[in-house]
């Protein structure tokens, strides 16, 4: 048990939520980050779904990385990854049929996520499959809190709600207080993202560029 | 004044490093070189040194944007007590100075708002950097309230002048380093963040009493002659030009009603050769040559058939063109490249307004996209009299 989080283990799972952070540090997935945080509920339910599908084709190619050819290997990850989210997909058709309406095309377009093909290439072909799995989850996991964040924020500020609960009350509204158009559009979604790396990096020096 | 010098110059050293009030310095440095000319002067080198600074600068477009200032505060009035005496059928009884004082207690907490959170957060900007505080917000303060309709909440007009300043202009590095107008990016802010404040009816005339002055009138709309125009159904609909659209006495908002009002500032900054001619001029001539275009063209909406010398006095033309698109910081800086630049400027303006359902007013969206391809324009300015003057070398 000991080994199966060892201290290297842990780094994996535990790095990409702060200071190896894929949004914030690598500036990955941030296309699909703007698209889906309008509001928190599509947020977490695109975060859960990255987190997943990471996980579990950073294992599927963790098993297959002795005997993938390395010239096709970009095609064998995009199968494992566009199979993945086919089936993630269909689950939220099922299951979470709204959210997956209010998601539309950036579900199919998690295949296109950098995070995904970044994690493959940089982790799962040369790591045995536990380490990748929590590598994976550790990257969707990371993706995930910066998306919560951002949706929380807009959700909040731009429509006077979390998970659609209003929770600003209204005696605020009969004083003059109006939501803030401007957040449920794609540019505020970018300023927070930013805000939200101006004080990371701020933080940790380390972090800076040159 | 003596006074004050000497007042000045005992509590200097408790600003100085060491002093007690060493973390102060930069609000003590910035209130003493707005109230006397600095004196110090570079240490190295040869330096020419011209009176005007960015601080007397500045002041000069202060000083031109007054009379669209004291116009529109005399308008806020002219508005509320005409409007409100046709909405409740009874004789207009309000003489000029009612009026006058009434929009002047309408407009001042506006100015007032805009002032102290740009400046606020210059100040705070600038200690935390160690750095002077810089002239710059004086200009933009004064824009940002002359900008937006009478009855734009101040909660939301802080919270826009705190968004510009912090990222339009301290993230790009302060004065002079803004790639965006800062007042402009208010105005975006206010009409993408609060459009029920910003646009429609129910804005542009105030509808309360003040200190006991004017009306409460519940219900009371107008629209700008542009709104009409955007919602008109009939091609012949807009509204007939008049001479009050020219000297302002139309709801819009606070300072860019009236022309007269604005074209006195524009003399005042061509004067003093603070502002571009060719920037200005180009504006201009660019929304006359597209509005023409449109008159011509046949499409059949009324935005398209109104006459060209009314597109240019409606609206915030007049008022970008003459303040907005001069601003040195975020124009074309290359002599050539101000044509091109105002050209744009007008013709974007004007395709805004007749082409796009959503914006009756193109301005604000002409002027933010041109600023960002003034440093392509320069450049492309730059390049061709470098391979023309390469060309000419060669040939000898």
């Amino acid at each position: 048990m000991s080994q199966l989080f060892s201290k290297k283990n842990k780094e994996a799972l535990t790095s990409p939520i702060g200071m190896n952070n894929p949004v914030t540090v690598q500036v990955l997935g941030i296309c699909s980050a703007l698209a889906v945080t309008a509001k928190l509920e599509p947020a977490i339910v695109m975060g859960l779904s990255v987190t997943v599908i990471t996980a579990f084709s950073n294992v599927i190619i963790s098993l297959l990385r002795h005997t993938i050819p390395n010239r096709i290997r970009i095609i064998v990850q995009l199968v494992v990854v566009a199979a993945l989210v086919t089936i993630v997909s269909e689950i939220l058709k099922a299951y979470a049929y709204d959210v997956s309406v209010q998601l539309s095309v950036y579900v199919g377009l998690i295949i296109t996520n950098c995070i995904l093909m970044g994690r493959l290439e940089a982790f799962a072909m040369t790591n045995a499959p536990w380490p990748s799995f929590l590598d994976g989850i550790g990257n969707g996991l990371g993706y995930a809190l910066i998306l919560i964040v951002v949706g929380f924020l807009r959700e909040l500020l731009g429509s006077g709600a979390i998970l659609g609960h209003s929770v600003i009350p209204q005696a605020f509204y009969d004083a003059g207080y109006l939501n803030n158009g401007l957040m449920l559009m794609p540019p505020m979604a970018l300023i927070i993202l930013a805000c939200i790396i101006w004080w990371q990096r701020s933080r940790h020096k380390e972090l800076q560029d040159k | 004044m003596k006074g004050l010098r000497n007042y000045l110059n005992k509590i200097k050293p408790r600003f100085e490093q060491g002093g007690r009030l060493h973390a102060f310095r930069s609000v003590f440095e910035g209130f003493e070189s707005f109230l006397f000319v600095p004196h110090t002067t570079a240490r190295t080198g040869t330096n020419i040194h011209d009176a005007i600074d960015s601080k007397r600068i500045m002041s000069l477009v202060v000083i031109a944007l007054l009379p669209a200032l004291l116009f529109g505060m005399y308008n806020v009035g002219y508005q509320h007590f005409t409007h409100a005496a046709a909405f409740t059928q009874t004789p207009l009884t309000a003489g000029f100075w009612e009026m006058f004082l009434y929009g002047f207690l309408a407009v001042l907490p506006k100015i007032v708002v805009s002032y102290v959170v740009g400046l606020g957060i210059e100040f705070v900007v600038a200690q935390w950097k160690g750095e002077e505080i810089q002239e710059g917000f004086l200009v933009s303060g004064m824009l940002i309230p002359m900008i937006v309709p009478v009855d734009c909440p101040l909660w939301t007009l802080a919270i826009a002048t705190a968004f510009a300043v912090i990222f339009a202009k301290e993230v790009f590095g302060g004065t002079g380093m803004n790639v965006f107008n800062v007042a402009l990016v208010t105005r975006a802010f206010l009409f993408f963040a609060y459009p029920t404040k910003m646009s429609g009816e129910s804005v542009w005339v105030s509808t309360d009493s003040i200190c006991g002055l004017g009306h409460t009138v519940d219900g009371m709309t107008a629209a700008t002659s542009l709104g009409i125009a955007s919602t008109a159904k009939a091609a012949d609909a807009y509204p007939a030009f008049s001479w009050d659209m020219v000297t302002g006495l139309i709801p819009g908002s606070i300072g860019e009603t009236s022309v007269i009002a604005i074209l006195i500032g524009a003399v005042i900054l061509l004067w003093t050769g603070v502002a571009s001619w060719r920037t200005m001029l180009s504006v201009f001539v660019g929304g006359a040559v597209v509005a023409g275009l449109f008159n011509v063209s046949g499409i059949d909406t009324a935005m398209a058939h109104m006459p060209w010398y009314e597109h240019l006095c409606l609206g915030g033309f007049c008022f970008g063109a003459v303040f907005m698109a001069t601003d040195p910081v975020t124009s074309a800086r290359t002599e050539t490249g101000k044509y091109v630049y105002g050209f744009l400027i007008g013709a974007m303006a004007i395709v805004i307004r007749v082409l796009n359902p959503g914006y009756p007013e193109g301005m604000m969206l002409a002027i933010l996209l041109m600023n960002v391809f003034a440093p392509l324009i320069d450049y492309c300015v730059v390049q061709s009299n470098i391979s023309r003057r390469m060309k000419r070398v060669s040939t000898k």
